[in-house]
């Protein structure tokens, strides 16, 4: 088959730094292709070259179609069917789901806009991949999923014959990433060729031919897809071997730091118990909507529970408030870790003593910087957080490094229970292993955790035990090291 | 639901192309106007007019309607062209300033070269351009915030106005000025002689052009976009400057011609009248649901954001509330609209996820 697009040897420095080195790809018709590498591996990179926006440097080739194209611009790569969806999509909330998809038709002539044929462009884009969307809803009242779907749409309006996906998934359920397997499949079988750029295994993946893995900006290899898995693919990316087991843990002895008996939510969740004992990792998965973000809620004191007892310690807490819950030793970091957990442009030592501002003051009712330097110290320290000073805003780390931020801004409450809601959620695989390393060593000192996670492999290999829930109710319990993931799976998919 | 749904999470059997344009849409067209903000506008201001109606036997009467169109013509005017700012994602405070100096500067070479109409218009108009032009070049290329970038024109704007006038007056206007327009006169019955005067024919002009503008037009289009989400349009291709002078400009313009014709209405020109009623045009197009943070916002929003607050401070006249209380009310009123969108759009969304 031949090639729609080729590029060789590409290099790209910005200032002394290298971006891309000497890099190959090659993308076939109807081809589904996975461009994959960690945070600053050269990925972005590729793509802004690949669309015209960014050029590279003299030796590099773009060929599509045959044709070498020496100054690619952005208008030459639209015109050539190259469509990038960004993984904020680029949507227009204000409009319409028909003028976002017909978009293109307000830049150029004539100057009047004609909205039938507007409405004919945006009903014929979302025919072609068979989407049923209302014309006339507003972008922003509509799911991420059905946001993605009008994206895509766009990007067919304009006649897309290569379509660029960054981190499709990342923000989709389980239910919403299989209807973009169909719709990939679907592209694919109409001869359109699909590249998605992501940092981890994708479920797309399942669908795609050829997996291309960046690192440090050089090309490390292409691989077909069949043969890619979770642990080499993390190897591929970082050089380094992840290798995850499971282990016999009895925690018999230790004390019990949260009990739940019959907790219920009208609506949200029924009749749940379960018990966490110190040093104890608890994971708890389930499909979006079984309740189980619904169930931390209350255990957080953000979501009162109709009937049933919350203990910790052994004693009987009627929370109201968070502030009633982070007071009984209960902290919560949340998925969302950018929106909820921190104030970016603030410092990172600011951060950290958020949750503890109430015990650092002296006797004048202040706070005296020593005694703020000394204790977001010590955080960053115990955490490895890789900061060059706690002053810098938040903004600057990593995406891994903020992740410990909100760590440790609740370790500074030294919390008896931790409820980690998903919290590797858009993290780079380094970044991953270095948050289960933390989260292990609290558990070590004593914290119990309760690990709730979309992901099966997640739980399955760092938590000591695995409550599944369905539907509101809980409907499984597994011990991963007697047990083996294909069954937790099956216990979650039943 | 009228929602299509989920449509991804569609079976594929259940896949259903584009939307249709028959009884349903038409009826979640009704349903998505009785959501709106326009709507419950609508509603309060046809319940105010009726109360007043009843409540007084001066307001609704021709002449009553007659002299809330002219007096609030200036207001209204300068409404439709800081619509398109808000829209934008812009604001602009210095349209006042502007249309201060507009209004000197054309008024006074028209009387020493003895212009007529169109020369005026064109004159204030293209004053009003180029006062909005260096509002778009500060906010677009050095990327200032367009509230401090406007309060500093403002200042400027005026200030060299009167440093410049010493804030003297011009009260010797030409006669075609004074006498204004009167198209369509026609007498009621007790002999009242009613007419199309300038301000009200400027102000449905006014209007027209900004629907035109935002509706019609596919800068008007792009406008929305831009508003709704910069780097998206930039990505796309949009002339952001470009755009941004057309709206900053067009302000500029409309502000010049609504000069005009509130000089005409007061017969003379002072430099002090003008600035300080920004606030009031504000708060008629935020009444009306223009966003702060822009994309969003109707010309009938406007239009009725206007008519609230006019109906409001004539229906206490009429009734005879204390002149004193007007700022009372008119901010009672905002708080008020204002909260039971965000209010309504609050349980709207919350139904929904609960769906």
């Amino acid at each position: 088959m031949a090639n729609f697009l080729d590029v060789h040897s590409i290099s790209k420095h910005f200032g002394g730094v290298v971006a891309l080195r000497d890099v190959d790809l090659s993308l076939r018709a109807g081809e589904v292709h996975c461009l994959v590498g960690e945070n600053g591996s050269g990925k972005s990179t590729l793509i802004k070259i690949i669309s015209g926006v960014l050029h590279p440097e003299p030796g590099g080739r773009i060929v599509i179609e045959g044709r070498e194209y020496p100054h690619l611009n952005p208008v030459q790569s639209t015109a050539c069917g190259i469509q990038v969806i960004y993984q904020d999509l680029s949507l227009f909330p204000n409009l319409t789901v028909a003028e976002n998809i017909a978009i293109a038709g307000h830049l150029g002539p004539p100057r009047l806009v004609n909205w039938r044929r507007l409405h004919l462009t945006a009903e014929a884009a979302m025919a072609r991949i068979g989407a049923s969307l209302d014309a006339d809803a507003r972008v922003e009242d509509l799911s991420i999923a059905n946001r993605q779907l009008v994206a895509i749409c766009r990007a067919m309006a304009a006649d897309a014959k290569l379509v660029i996906m960054d981190e499709p998934t990342a923000s989709l359920t389980r239910h919403e990433v299989d209807a973009l397997v169909r719709l990939v499949a679907d592209l694919k079988r109409a001869g359109i060729c699909i590249v998605f750029v992501s940092h981890r295994l994708d479920e797309v993946m399942e669908i795609a031919e050829r997996v291309t893995v960046l690192r440090d900006g050089a090309k490390v290899g292409e691989f077909p897809a069949r043969e890619m898995d979770d642990k080499r693919l993390a190897t591929l990316m970082t050089g380094k071997a992840f290798a995850y087991r499971t282990y016999a843990t009895d925690f018999g002895k230790s004390q019990t730091v949260l009990a739940v008996s019959h907790l219920s939510r009208a609506g949200q969740y029924e009749d749940i118990s379960f018990e966490i004992r110190a040093g104890e990792i608890v994971g708890l998965t389930g499909l979006l909507g079984s309740g189980r973000t619904e169930l931390a809620l209350s255990l957080f004191g953000m979501n009162r529970p109709t009937s049933g007892e919350i203990r910790v310690d052994g004693k009987l807490l009627a929370l109201k408030t968070n502030a009633q819950a982070i007071e009984a030793g209960i902290a919560y970091v949340s998925e969302d870790r950018l929106n909820l957990g921190l104030v970016l442009e603030q410092p990172i030592s600011s951060n950290i003593l958020l949750t503890v501002l109430d015990k650092l003051p002296n006797r004048f009712g202040l706070v005296a910087e020593k005694t703020r330097q000394r204790v977001a110290r010590k955080w960053i320290k115990d955490l490895a957080i890789r900061a060059p000073d706690p002053d810098n805003a938040v903004r600057t780390l990593s995406g891994g490094n903020q992740q410990r931020v909100v760590l440790a801004k609740w370790m500074a409450t030294q919390p008896r229970l931790l409820i980690l809601d998903s919290p590797t959620v858009g993290v780079d695989i380094a970044a991953k292993d270095g948050i289960y390393e933390v989260v292990r060593a609290l558990a070590a000192n004593g914290v119990a955790i309760l690990l709730i996670s979309d992901e099966v492999a997640e739980v399955f290999y760092h938590a000591h035990r695995v409550l599944v829930m369905r539907r509101g109710r809980l409907a499984g319990e597994c011990v991963p090291h007697e047990s083996s993931e294909a069954e937790l799976q099956a216990v979650v998919d039943a | 639901m009228l929602r299509h749904g989920d449509s991804l999470a569609a079976a594929p059997g259940t896949r259903r192309a584009g939307a249709d344009t028959s009884r349903p849409a038409r009826a979640a067209a009704l349903l998505r106007f009785r959501r709106s903000h326009e709507f419950w506008l609508l509603t309060v201001i046809l319940a105010l007019s009726l109360a007043l109606s009843v409540a007084t036997d001066s307001f609704l009467t021709l002449q009553n309607l007659f002299d809330l169109l002219t007096s609030n013509a200036f207001v209204g005017i300068l409404a439709s062209g800081l619509l398109v700012v808000l829209i934008a994602g812009g604001i602009d405070i210095s349209f006042t300033a502007t249309a201060s100096v507009a209004q000197y500067v054309a008024l006074t070479l028209g009387i020493r070269h003895g212009l007529g109409w169109f020369a005026l218009f064109a004159m204030a108009g293209a004053v009003g351009v180029l006062c909005g032009l260096i509002n778009a070049i500060f906010i677009t290329r050095l990327r200032i915030s367009s509230i401090i970038v406007s309060i500093a024109t403002l200042n400027i704007f005026y200030g060299l106005l009167i440093v410049s006038t010493g804030g003297k007056y011009i009260t010797s206007l030409p006669k075609f000025f004074r006498d204004g327009i009167s198209w369509f006169e026609h007498d009621d019955a007790s002999g009242v002689p009613y007419a199309l005067n300038l301000q009200i024919l400027v102000l449905l002009l006014a209007f027209a052009a900004a629907w035109l503008l935002l509706n019609r037009t596919n800068v008007g289009r792009q406008i929305y976009a831009m508003g709704g989400n910069k780097d998206a349009a930039q990505r796309l291709g949009f002339h952001v400057l470009r755009l941004n002078m057309l709206v900053y400009g067009y302000l500029g313009f409309v502000a010049g011609i609504a000069s005009l014709v509130q000089a005409q209405l007061a017969q003379s020109v002072t430099p002090t009248v003008l600035v300080g009623k920004e606030l009031d045009v504000l708060a008629a197009v935020v009444l009306g649901g223009a966003s702060l943070t822009g994309g969003v916002g109707t010309v009938f929003g406007a239009i009725l954001g206007v008519a609230l607050l006019a109906i409001l401070q004539n229906g206490l006249v009429l009734v005879g509330v204390s002149s004193y209380w007007n700022q009372w009310f008119v901010g009672l009123t905002i708080l008020c609209a204002v909260s039971i969108t965000a209010w309504s759009e609050r349980r709207r969304r919350a139904a929904k996820a609960i769906n």
